[in-house]
């Protein structure tokens, strides 16, 4: 479907979040304040009920997880947003969302530090939280948008990926682009895709809540269908959705789950290039830095250094094939990042030993800069 | 009416899990007398419960069911009940659960008073993880992370929600289900949100370490302490303390239903606004 874009909006990326979020069918917002990604709810508190939806900020972090699930079983497509901190108090029942397989949408507006960190300052050392954060084995979709219209996009590709796999899927943005405000036009309603989930086409008494005979993806039934009355537990389970401990049903569904995501690499991965053809000194940067690292590609372009960027917008799963056939025409890669180096890990395993692999990272709060990511592009040339 | 356990039991998961003379089975029995009574369509009920012995009630129940992490019901509860609420929503956790670690969501539903029925089925132990003290363990009692004796002072915790501003407060005891009948019907007829604590036995793990290993021994020390508002008044300070109210202990129903106000700001902002 080709998008046709409507009128220039000047919007904090927070907005953004929240525009698209209903424009791609966001019905249900369960959150809790939390600084720097507040505006989100706020606008969400005053979109959704003009709507027909609900909003509703819930007493912790934890229980705006939970109702974001409950209304996700129900029916609706929801949304919360939070930050570091509050990251780190959903990451439970995020766990409990990929486990029943319960569309949904997290924001995650990254801030410094560990621990309360630097509330009002950017980061992105949430990264490898957003892949491992919670327990035990399963898949994760995270997307790094670093301009506002791709936020827009980005965060409804995020719903319709959801939708269609079935999962939680998460938005990394970081405080600069929470509130960093620049130019947007929205796509007119109607000229973009908005995904719902699959509903099963089976009668009640042949319904099975993760019946896998249809695919990876079981087909859904919201609470209160007449006569379905499915069970839904964190539990391992089989099909029927009841608790099993059967090793051979526990690793055949844990696989499953998994390959949601490996299965479906090409709806999924989404990775930008900006001249790339041919570079010899490659950048891997994404979300805000990566906007830094464009800006050195380009000086170092007038200092005659053929350097060009790798930005994955989806961040996981990462794209190790096409950042492989990327490396093979490099000379060396710089890995610019807002954290002390997370991302780096995977770029390295990507790459192996084939060239060198520089790390520019930063904490503090103050963005890294092309005048940082350039010098590092110059260790390479 | 007779009961009708083919409508609401998922007859095929049964036997249950539950030991032999859990308190645990004669809750859901009410429940679905209660169900019966008021002829609710078990399509029309999510049933919703957080980790342990109490919270596998659910799995046995025909209807929407959803058993989800440790203490986070009525997290879960409130999602289903702003997006359907047209329809029931009933919440069925341990002690424990929904007073320890779900403590924070308990007093936060009380205070919207969403329409959500909550029961809690009270055996003032966590009896799936062996026997440790909960927030309800007497004071003095036995646990197996309190082998001299409960060191910490217990909730009571139909003051606690009542306090948190719930228009409807019972407590009922596994010795008397007819009573146990009475009471969630009222609760689960309430418009808002309604608590009900179920004394209950766990003769396992409570019971073993405190000298009532006998399923009857624990509800006769259960029945021997319930007495109705009126007579638990007329005690004496002292027996106050080993005894506890049982009925319909607060009820208000003038407080706004949440779903509905929030429904009313819909209306009003879409109609010429
Ligand atoms: S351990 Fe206690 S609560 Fe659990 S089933 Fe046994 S008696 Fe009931």
């Amino acid at each position: 479907m080709k998008e046709s874009n409507g009128e220039v909006k000047f919007l904090p990326g927070n907005i953004v979040v929240a525009e698209a979020a209903v424009a791609a069918g966001c019905n249900f917002f369960g959150g809790y304040p939390i600084t720097p990604s507040s505006e989100i709810a706020a606008h969400m508190a005053a979109l959704l009920p003009r709507r027909g939806g609900h909003f509703i900020q819930m007493e912790d972090e934890i229980a705006a997880m939970g109702s974001v699930i409950g209304a996700s079983l129900a029916g609706a497509k929801a949304l919360t947003a939070t930050s570091g901190p509050g990251f780190s108090l959903k990451l439970e029942n995020l766990g409990f969302g990929y486990m029943v397989e319960a569309p949904c949408v997290i924001v995650n507006v990254m801030r410094g530090g560990p621990s309360t960190g630097l509330p009002t300052h950017p980061a992105q050392a949430d990264v490898m939280q957003a892949r491992w954060g919670t327990h035990g084995d399963h898949p994760t979709i995270a997307i790094t948008p670093a301009f506002h219209q791709e936020t827009y996009m980005e965060t409804i590709r995020a719903f319709n990926l959801s939708e269609q796999l079935r999962m939680p899927v998460i938005l990394l943005l970081d405080e600069v682009l929470g509130h960093l405000s620049e130019g947007v036009r929205p796509p007119k309603p109607g000229t973009f895709e908005i995904i719902n989930r699959k509903m099963t086409d089976q009668p009640p008494d042949k319904y099975l809540p993760y019946d896998t005979s249809f695919g990876d993806v079981p087909p859904f039934v919201p609470y209160f269908e007449p006569g379905y009355h499915w069970h839904t537990t964190g539990l391992n389970h089989d099909e029927t959705g009841f608790p099993t401990t059967n090793p051979e049903l526990v690793t055949r569904d844990e696989e499953r789950l998994m390959r949601k995501v490996t299965g479906n690499r090409d709806l999924i991965d989404k990775v930008e290039y900006y001249m790339a053809d041919d570079a010899d000194v490659g950048i891997f940067s994404f979300g805000s830095t990566a906007r830094a690292a464009m800006v050195a590609v380009k000086h170092a372009r007038e200092q005659g250094i053929k350097a060009g960027l790798f930005r994955p917008v989806t961040l996981w799963p990462f794209p190790n094939k096409q950042l492989k056939d990327f490396a093979e025409q490099l000379k060396g890669i710089v890995v610019a990042e807002f954290n002390l180096g997370q991302m780096v890990y995977e770029v390295e395993r990507t790459v192996q030993s084939t060239i060198p692999v520089i790390r520019r990272t930063k904490v503090g709060g103050v963005p890294i800069t092309p005048a940082e990511i350039l010098e590092s592009v110059k260790e390479i040339s | 009416m007779p009961f009708d356990y083919m409508t609401y039991l998922r007859e095929e998961k049964l036997p249950h899990m539950w030991c032999p003379g859990c308190g645990i089975g004669i809750v859901v029995k009410a429940m679905i007398h209660t169900f019966t009574d008021l002829e609710w369509d078990p399509s029309d009920i999510a049933i919703i419960s957080g980790i342990g012995c109490t919270s596998r009630a659910p799995g046995y129940m025909d209807m929407n069911t959803l058993h989800t992490t440790h203490g986070r019901a009525l997290s879960f509860a409130t999602g289903i009940k702003m997006h359907r609420h047209d329809k029931h929503v009933v919440v069925i956790a341990g002690d424990g659960d929904m007073s320890a670690i779900g403590g924070n969501h308990l007093i936060h539903a009380a205070r919207r008073n969403i329409n959500i029925n909550v029961i809690v089925n009270n055996n003032n132990i966590y009896g799936m993880t062996g026997g440790q003290y909960s927030p309800t363990t007497p004071l003095g009692a036995k646990a197996a992370t309190a082998p001299y004796g409960n060191l910490e002072p217990s909730f009571d915790l139909v003051e606690l929600v009542k306090g948190a501003g719930a228009s409807f407060v019972a407590r009922g005891h596994v010795g008397n289900g007819r009573q146990l009948n009475t009471i969630l019907k009222k609760a689960f007829d309430h418009k808002g949100f309604s608590f009900v604590e179920v004394v209950s036995n766990c003769h396992t793990q409570f019971g073993r370490r405190n000298k009532m290993a006998d399923p009857m021994n624990m509800i006769s020390w259960i029945s021997d302490r319930a007495k109705p508002m009126k007579k638990f008044e007329a005690l004496s300070d002292e027996d106050k303390t080993r005894c506890f109210p049982v009925g319909v202990i607060h009820e208000d129903v003038s407080r706004p239903e949440y779903t509905e106000t929030y429904q009313e700001l819909i209306d009003s902002l879409n109609n010429g606004n």
